[in-house]
């Protein structure tokens, strides 16, 4: 089903961390405040990108 | 003295933002710089762990070869305009990408180059042509999706950086719209409640009054 080693998806987590702490911090100044965002920003990131996960594998399904 | 024109408030902390050029300038040389000069060290300290450890772990993903400064024919490495958003951490290549474009002539490097630092940040020994084995290709090769991802990590690395240095140069930037308008929907709700119950006490007998020449309490 996933043509890939799904060990590659390991790439994804140093990033989401990344990205969603320094999107929260540029956005707050304090400090709960900041990991409240990040942790919106991360759980918004994911689930849309598994929606696009799930169209993508429907697609490969239907063809 | 601080200026009050580079004191903000956030989240209701004061902030002062001091020379937001400097701020901005040293954000750029080193993430989260900026911020220790402006005294936010927490987010100073958050900025540098995440955006260099990104940048590292890119660097390392890719042998050591995805950052380089070049723009030959066959090889214009735009990646590094984003790579560059980390500042002193990028300026290697930059030295070495110029050596290189000063002993290469019509696309072929000089067989007398040799690459200071151990090829440290370096470019590919030319040509560099697409679809024939060289220097590039050898990398992709020898480090598989890791040369992909280390180029996408460190480009995202410096992405990163420029939020950061806006964020030291004129504090965080606004909420987006979305939360904003959820925000200001509570507010007006907090407010209209808080309208309707001080004329509730305030005049109770008109209050039921007006209520019951309504539509709604007609029917």
């Amino acid at each position: 089903m996933i043509s890939i080693s799904p060990t590659y998806l390991m790439y994804y987590v140093p990033l989401i961390i990344s990205i969603s702490l320094v999107f929260g911090a540029t956005r707050h100044e304090d400090t709960q405040t900041i990991l409240k965002h990040a942790f919106y920003t991360a759980r918004w990131i994911t689930g849309f990108m598994a929606i696009i996960f799930v169209i993508l594998l429907l697609i490969n399904w239907m063809v | 003295m601080a200026s009050s024109a580079n004191v903000i408030q956030v989240d209701t902390e004061r902030i002062d933002l001091k020379n937001r050029s400097l701020a901005a300038f040293l954000a750029w040389l080193v993430p989260g710089a900026g911020h220790f000069y402006q005294g936010r060290h927490t987010k100073g300290s958050l900025y540098l762990v995440c955006i260099m450890t990104t940048w590292m772990l890119g660097f390392a993903l890719g042998g050591g070869h995805v950052v380089y400064a070049s723009w030959q024919p066959g090889d214009r490495r735009w990646h590094y305009i984003l790579q560059a958003g980390v500042g002193a951490a990028a300026l290697p290549a930059l030295i070495q990408g110029n050596r290189m474009r000063k002993m290469t002539d019509k696309g072929v490097t000089s067989r007398s180059y040799e690459p200071m630092w151990g090829g440290f940040m370096a470019p590919p020994h030319r040509p560099v042509i697409e679809d024939r084995t060289d220097e590039v290709s050898a990398w992709y090769a020898t480090y598989g999706a890791g040369y992909e991802m280390g180029t996408w990590y460190t480009m995202i690395a410096g992405l990163l950086n420029i939020l950061v240095i806006y964020d030291a140069y004129a504090g965080p930037l606004a909420v987006p719209i979305s939360g904003r308008k959820k925000k200001d929907d509570d507010d007006s709700e907090q407010q209209a409640d808080s309208e309707q119950q001080a004329a509730g006490e305030s005049d109770s007998g008109a209050a039921a009054a007006s209520s019951a020449s309504t539509p709604e309490a007609k029917s």
